[in-house]
């Protein structure tokens, strides 16, 4: 009797001793991969800043103001591309955000039937799904041929890149700013209603400025991703190092710089190009950082 | 007939449920309605949960409209007109018969806009801050915010916000003015305030006053209504107005079982 | 209290204020009339793009492609030869292949501690920056699996491009493990727990199983995102014209062609059999991507940013 009882117990217990230390092996185990997400993000900060080093030494703050670009004579300045990636970065925007955030209303307010809504909203997020050098080929193939036709466009050149980008942008505006306001409370729609607005009245000054924070935030990550855009950008902004007002003028952009010469750069120029990405990640970052705060705090109202 | 009851019928009505059934979707959730509401009265509704009390006041200011399962056969009146006739347009109906929540649910910006927003989409002209400051005091709010008018509708207690959303409504000038259970998620303290003014502004307003407290539908209504819910063959909770009479009536008096079950406290 | 006087009430709220008609000439009825019609034009502005750029692809595409694009070479410039994406795809498949052997595990495993283990504090900010991580350009993700396999390496290679596809998958891993997991009940959890369970037999044996049709959508999404990437792949596997060689070897010592950059170079290549096949490689590509979009989305209503 005594001898059974004392022997499982004492297997209870060795299986357990053993399972405690496997199960705070996983934990930890479970932690450490947890942290290395983390750890990765500061990882290719410092990567990125240590290679650039060189180049900020040498440059300074300088070479965000600087035109030239020129390996054979060490001298280096992303100024064209710093506009171009503005400038395409905004048109994108200033397209996108009227129409993402019309169609955000559409699809968020009860204008059509369930069923219609849902097709439509998943054809939106659809064009999300586009890989970009697909909208790049299309764009040197379709795009440009046809605006030839229509404007004095004349090669690849600012315009059609930000026409791309900012279908390209449109899902995230549209996902985002549908979210907010479909999470406002129907509490507040009543209360205007109630009052005798119309449904416009209620949409305009209750529900946007109720949303606005989640649509800022959708803003935000549309405008960083436009900023990070490469392949369709670099296929369709002609690439010259100027700057012009003209949309119909070739530019370039920060990542179309890096998609282009960071293959064949060597020395210097490799490091002039990590202080371009290194601006580029830092700008980006930034503007995450921001538009994931507002995002969160919409999702916890 | 019993004499108060005469007294009752002579009041002019301004709400007028003919014959009314309420559906969403195929269910039935208020069947055969009859009542009147009175002018510059407060009439009270209270029965059971679930007997349609909101449904039936939604329906008054069209607020059901947005609700796309929704029905309504019968007819329901205001003064002589038909507000689901089809030239009726809702947004009108609204303006006119204005509506307070069961949770005070203020605008996301300031106490003044709150105010001004009903009156601005209506076309008011005249002095924005006089209108403001009347419907504030009108709403017994005025000396608690007039210093902070500026501030967000959401930063001020409970109670005050609930004031703040029936200010909101008077501003407009309605005739008519529905409650659903407004003090329901009130201290008892904001909660006398809000009957306190709820006797005065049934001197401009009529008031229509969903409450699941006895003791304040006693102590607010002129005209109590009770409703109740059956469970029909096909297991359906179906609701109908049992009765309605004078308040003194309904809590001393009153004609049915179900009611002085009710009130009572001796229900279900 | 409020304005006495009817008539000077009249006057403040204007014309109609006693009206209850619908008065389909007021401003404000033609002002939502016009929003109306507005958004609904914004709607289909929105929807024409897709059905343009897929109707162009799969009008290029079919014309250009053949049973032979699957299993050639791509064609030299200034020849007649078609030439097809087979090495390309292999390329695809070897380093979206490495991206997920190295994203997976990790992935789940940093979901698994978000959500079943984390202090929420700790939680919040790890989210945080997993969510920051899908923000940044993948162009610099490029750059950083540059400076770290490339240049160590120093060739372009598959593991590079890997590795840099990994760094993108990552996010979308950890992100949809996290959510699915924080989806099942804590009924069940307590159910393993009161039987003795320990938490990793409570989370690999109840938990997990679980989550898997939600885990499954999310890494498909993420492979979607992954073989339509270039920008990372460009200075990290660079391209080749010929055949991978699959040693292990060799997969750390040389360029490895993808069709994403294949539509690259071969798109803004001024020879036409070379444009045409850019044509083919993309319309197997959203092939490739939508058909996992599709599965992905029907399986469950997540998104893929
Ligand atoms: N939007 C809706 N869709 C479908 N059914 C509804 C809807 N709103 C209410 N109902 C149903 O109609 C019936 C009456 O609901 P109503 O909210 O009017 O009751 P009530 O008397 O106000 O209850 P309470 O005292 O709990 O507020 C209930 O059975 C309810 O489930
Ligand atoms: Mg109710």
């Amino acid at each position: 009797m005594s001898f059974t009882n004392n022997s499982a117990s004492r297997t209870i217990q060795s299986r357990s001793a053993k399972e405690r230390t496997l199960n705070t092996g996983f934990i930890v185990f479970s932690q450490i991969f947890a942290w290395s997400v983390a750890g990765t993000l500061i990882w290719l900060a410092c990567l990125v800043g240590w290679q650039a080093i060189p180049a900020i030494s040498k440059f300074g703050l300088g070479f965000v103001f600087t035109s030239s670009w020129n390996p054979p004579q060490e001298s280096f300045g992303v100024w064209p591309e710093v506009y171009g990636t503005l400038a395409s970065s905004f048109i994108a925007l200033a397209l996108s955000v009227p129409i993402g955030l019309g169609v955000a209303i559409f699809l968020s307010e009860d204008y059509l039937p369930t069923p219609v809504q849902r097709v439509l909203v998943f054809l939106v997020e659809l064009l999300a799904a586009i890989p970009s050098v697909v909208f790049g080929l299309w764009g040197i193939f379709v795009l440009i041929p046809f605006l030839k036709e229509l404007t004095p466009l004349k090669s690849p050149a600012l315009l059609p890149a930000a026409l791309v980008l900012g279908v390209m942008i449109l899902p995230t505006i549209t996902a985002i700013s549908r979210d907010a306001m479909i999470n406002v409370p129907q509490d507040l729609r009543q209360a205007a209603y109630g009052l005798g607005a119309t449904r416009w009245e209620t949409i305009i000054q209750i529900l946007i400025p109720a949303a606005s924070s989640g649509i800022i935030g959708g803003v935000m990550l549309a405008l960083g991703r436009a900023l990070g855009e490469t392949m369709a950008v670099t296929m369709l902004i002609g690439n010259a190092n100027q700057v012009s007002l003209s949309l119909f003028a070739p530019a370039n952009s920060i990542a179309a710089r890096l998609a282009n010469q960071f293959a064949e750069a060597s020395g210097l120029q490799v490091s002039a190009l990590m202080y371009a990405a290194l601006i580029l990640f830092g700008l980006t970052l930034a503007i995450n950082i921001i538009a994931q705060l507002l995002v969160t705090r919409l999702q916890k109202i | 007939m019993n004499p108060l009851q005469e007294t009752f019928q002579q009041t002019e009505s301004i709400l007028r449920t003919e014959n009314a059934n309420i559906y969403y979707g195929q269910f039935l959730a208020l069947k055969g309605i009859n009542l009147d509401v009175q002018k510059n009265k407060v009439t009270a509704f209270i029965g059971p949960s679930g007997c349609g009390k909101s449904t039936l006041l939604r329906c008054y200011n069209r607020l059901n409209d947005l609700i796309p399962s929704f029905r309504l056969e019968g007819k329901i009146s205001y003064y002589d007109r038909d507000l689901y006739a089809p030239n009726i347009d809702p947004v009108q109906v609204r303006r006119k018969i204005g509506m307070v929540f069961q949770k005070p649910n203020p605008f996301p910006k300031s106490i003044y806009d709150n105010i001004a927003y009903g009156a601005r989409i209506n076309g008011y002209k005249g002095d924005m801050d006089e209108l403001v400051e009347k419907s504030l005091k009108g709403a017994a709010l005025w000396d608690e915010v007039k210093d902070k008018l500026k501030q967000d509708g959401r930063a001020i207690s409970g109670g005050q916000q609930q004031r703040l959303c029936i200010a909101r409504a008077i501003a407009v000038q309605p005739d008519i003015v529905l409650m659903d259970e407004p003090c329901s998620a009130l201290d008892p303290i904001s909660t006398i305030k809000v009957e306190e003014l709820i006797h005065e502004l049934k001197e401009q307003y009529t008031i229509v006053i969903v409450t699941h407290n006895m003791q304040q539908a006693s102590r607010v209504a002129d005209t109590t209504a009770f409703f109740n819910v059956k469970v029909t063959d096909q297991g359906n909770r179906q609701g109908f107005l049992v009765e309605c009479d004078r308040t003194e009536v309904i809590f001393q008096n009153p004609r049915e079982e179900s009611t002085q079950q009710y009130i009572s406290g001796r229900f279900g | 209290m409020l304005s006495d006087n009817p008539d000077s009430a009249q006057s403040l709220w204007g014309i109609n204020n006693d009206s209850l008609e619908y008065n389909p000439n007021s401003n404000r009825t033609r002002f939502g009339i016009f929003m109306t019609g507005l958004v609904s034009l914004f709607t289909a502005i929105a929807i024409i793009p897709l059905f343009v750029v897929l109707s162009y692809l799969i009008i290029n595409g079919i014309e250009h492609i053949s049973f032979n694009s699957f299993f050639e070479l791509p064609p030299q410039a200034l020849t007649q030869d078609p030439g097809g994406f087979g090495n390309a795809l292999i390329g695809t498949l070897i380093m979206v292949g490495i991206g997920l052997a190295l994203s997976v595990p990790i992935g789940i495993m940093a979901g698994i501690y978000l959500s079943e283990f984390s202090h929420p504090n700790i939680a919040y900010w790890l989210r945080f920056a997993t969510n920051v991580l899908s923000g940044v350009p993948s162009i610099i993700v490029g750059t950083f699996a540059y400076g770290v396999l490339v240049v160590t390496f120093k060739s372009y290679s598959a593991w590079a491009g890997g590795f840099a596809l990994a760094i993108l998958m990552l996010p979308i891993i950890v992100r949809t493990t996290d959510e699915a997991l924080q989806l099942i009940s804590q009924d069940i959890r307590q159910a393993s727990v009161g039987v003795g369970a320990n938490d990793y037999q409570t989370v690999l044996q109840i938990v997990i199983p679980s989550a898997v049709p939600a885990i499954v959508t999310g890494v498909t999404l993420a492979v979607a995102r992954a073989a339509g990437e270039t920008a990372p792949l460009i200075y990290t596997a660079g391209f080749n014209q010929f055949w991978p060689d699959l040693k292990l070897q060799a997969l750390s010592s040389q360029p490895i062609a993808s069709l994403s950059v294949l539509i690259y170079q071969f798109g803004i290549s001024p020879y036409e059999n070379q444009q045409q096949l850019a044509w083919a490689a993309s319309f197997i590509l959203m092939i490739l991507v939508m058909l996992s979009n599709i599965v992905a989305r029907i399986a469950t209503t997540k998104r893929n940013f």
